[in-house]
């Protein structure tokens, strides 16, 4: 089970990376967003996928799954909702001002200050 | 008691909260902005004279015992880092009572002034790897921010990069966090050092601290990963500028500084070599960029580059001269790089531009700018009775004890290259002729006092070597032997 999520989580990051390297600033947000997602599942993963009850006393179960990495991921996620929340933002107020979402367009030369 | 380690959290997080519902008042922001770091100074002060006393303070949050819990871990490393975090953050903020501009007053700027210092300082105190991506994550949504604010086109533009290449980090730094756990299955860095050194560093932890070394490069700008530094750092306004050069790269070079002497230091041959390697080259590119520019702004950026290569350099040694040279220089750059950005932002609201060539004479005007820039030169390129001169002195020394002579010359050649690039300033700004000057000079008494005040911090830094000596020996002795920390983290 862990290989298989192994390689979907390389799969996402491929997607990040290539989106990442592209030239509209939307596409690379959505890169960013499956970087996240991506990060997320290797943090499940990588806690263990073993068999075991939720993490809820009341299921009195034998064993549970191990709820420390889901406490990572739920902390993770509300960082990154945030961050890309105020990036999609930027983005729009960017593209109002500058009049582009080409990132070849935004170099930082002296010619475009 | 011990509740004192997590004050200098708490003081700015409340202070902040409190300055949102005051939004439109600039005096009560002001004012509570100022009484909040004056109070931050002292009980900073009194911190590290606690740990100098007692050893190292911890906290268990909530009194979950170490492990399991969030430990806040106040070593004197960490005490010192709190207490110039605070100077700094005080300075820079009786300087954009002036500089910063109503507008951008209004608009929370002490809000996230606030909130950036309670990431640095958690991000300093914190004993936890999850919760230093937490803090970072804090100081880092904050200076998004801080360097957005005002909104104009070049600030948008170098923000969108800004975020870019953070958020790619933040990714990377879970990434690393993930692997570590698989591995070590706990969170806490002592409890982490401790099972990293029973199992001996296999490979896989070394592809663990190379990554650790990415991420922490990446925030800390380190050859091949500073790229994103100059354009973004040109963008900021000068208070937001002297704070992000003071602080955001220092708490990377400081990650760097725990991870590599308390949980990977078993296999050094091979991850402080790279590390060696990588800070060397990061000096000469910096030397580079700082020699080639003419804009007031990119030669001390570069600056930044340069010293942080300096100081990971010293790491990278990991014998106790070296490691103490890194401590020593660490202080001193943060200090000097706040007064040098608050400097030059005096010199460009004189002259109205950043350019170099389009002003000369500054000092038959404005003596005062003059002199205060030329002894923080001084000071940035290690003169002796200065205080970058010992930090450099006892890496130069560490160098020579591992017997690496090329790292030890690349080093005193830097300090040469950046005296330059800073007497570029002084001689084609501060002295020559006198000419009329296109900006305003209002407000410049107000503006120059906090800057004066860290180049005196500085210099009593620089002359003061015996009385900090203890101090600095202290950290480095936890930095030397992590069995201190460990010992203190989880009280065996």
């Amino acid at each position: 089970m862990e290989i298989l999520m192994a390689i979907v989580v390389g799969i996402l990051f491929t997607c990040a990376t290539y989106l990442m390297l592209s030239k509209s600033i939307l596409r690379i947000i959505i890169g960013t967003g499956l970087l996240s997602h991506g990060a997320h599942l290797l943090i499940l993963t990588m806690g263990g996928l073993k068999r075991g009850a939720v993490p809820l006393l009341g299921e009195h179960a034998k064993n549970y799954v191990d709820p420390l990495p889901q406490a990572l991921i739920l902390t993770a996620i509300v960082i990154s909702f945030g961050v890309t929340s105020f990036f999609l933002v930027l983005a729009y107020r960017a593209y109002q001002e500058l009049g582009t979402d080409n990132m070849d367009m935004l170099r930082g030369t002296e010619a475009n200050e | 008691m011990n509740n004192l380690v997590f004050l200098p959290v708490l003081l700015p997080l409340l202070t902040g909260i409190i300055l949102i519902f005051f939004s439109k008042s600039i005096r009560i922001q002001r004012t509570l902005s100022v009484i909040s770091f004056v109070i931050g100074v002292l009980l900073s002060t009194y911190l590290v004279s606690q740990v100098y006393t007692n050893g190292i303070l911890t906290l268990d949050v909530s009194n979950w015992k170490a492990p399991f819990g969030i430990t806040l871990v106040a070593d004197m490393l960490a005490a010192l880092l709190v207490l110039t975090t605070n100077i700094i953050a005080l300075c820079v903020l009786l300087y954009s009572f002036t500089s910063i501009g109503i507008e951008r007053e209004k608009f929370y700027y002490y809000s996230f002034f606030n909130f950036l210092i309670v990431g640095v300082n958690g991000a300093f105190l914190t004993g936890d790897v999850f919760n230093l991506f937490v803090f970072f994550e804090v100081m880092l949504m904050s200076s998004y921010v801080l360097l957005v604010l005002g909104g104009t086109k070049i600030q948008l533009r170098e923000s969108l990069k800004y975020i870019l290449v953070n958020v790619i980090s933040s990714a990377l730094f879970v990434i690393a966090v993930a692997m570590l756990y698989s591995i070590v299955g706990t969170l806490n860095m002592a409890d982490i050092s401790k099972r990293v050194a029973e199992v001996g560093q296999p490979g896989q932890l070394t592809v663990i601290a190379i990554l650790f070394l990415i991420v922490f490069g990446l925030k800390g700008a380190i050859f091949p990963l500073f790229y994103w530094l100059p354009g973004s750092y040109a963008a900021a306004p000068t208070p937001v500028l002297a704070l992000f050069g003071a602080l955001l790269t220092k708490v990377g070079i400081y990650s760097i500084f725990r991870t590599y002497t308390l949980i990977f230091y078993h296999d050094s041959g091979f991850t402080h070599q790279f590390l060696g390697v990588l800070s060397l080259v990061t000096i000469i590119i910096g030397v580079i960029g700082a020699v080639a520019y003419w804009d007031l702004k990119k030669i001390v950026i570069y600056n930044i580059v340069i010293a942080v290569g300096v100081i990971a350099y010293g790491i990278s040694l990991l014998n106790e001269a070296a490691v103490m040279g890194s401590v020593f220089y660490l202080l001193h750059d943060m200090i000097i790089k706040a007064a040098l950005f608050l400097l030059i932002g005096i010199m460009a609201k004189i002259a109205g531009t950043y350019n170099l060539r389009e002003f000369s004479g500054l000092i038959h005007k404005y003596p005062y700018v003059g002199w205060a820039f030329f002894i923080a030169a001084l000071s940035l390129g290690g003169i002796p009775p200065l205080s970058g001169f010992i930090g450099k002195l006892l890496i130069v020394q560490g160098a020579f004890q591992a017997k690496d002579y090329w790292g030890a010359g690349i080093v005193l050649m830097s300090s040469l290259l950046v005296l330059y690039s800073i007497m570029k300033i002084f001689i084609h700004g501060v002295w020559g002729k006198p000419q009329e000057y296109k900006g305003s000079p209002i407000g410049i008494k107000s503006m120059l006092i906090p800057s004066a005040i860290l180049v005196a911090i500085s210099a009593l830094f620089g002359l003061g070597i015996e009385f900090l000596y203890p101090y600095i020996s202290t950290a480095t002795d936890t930095l030397m032997d992590p069995t201190i920390y460990i010992e203190a983290v989880l009280k065996e």
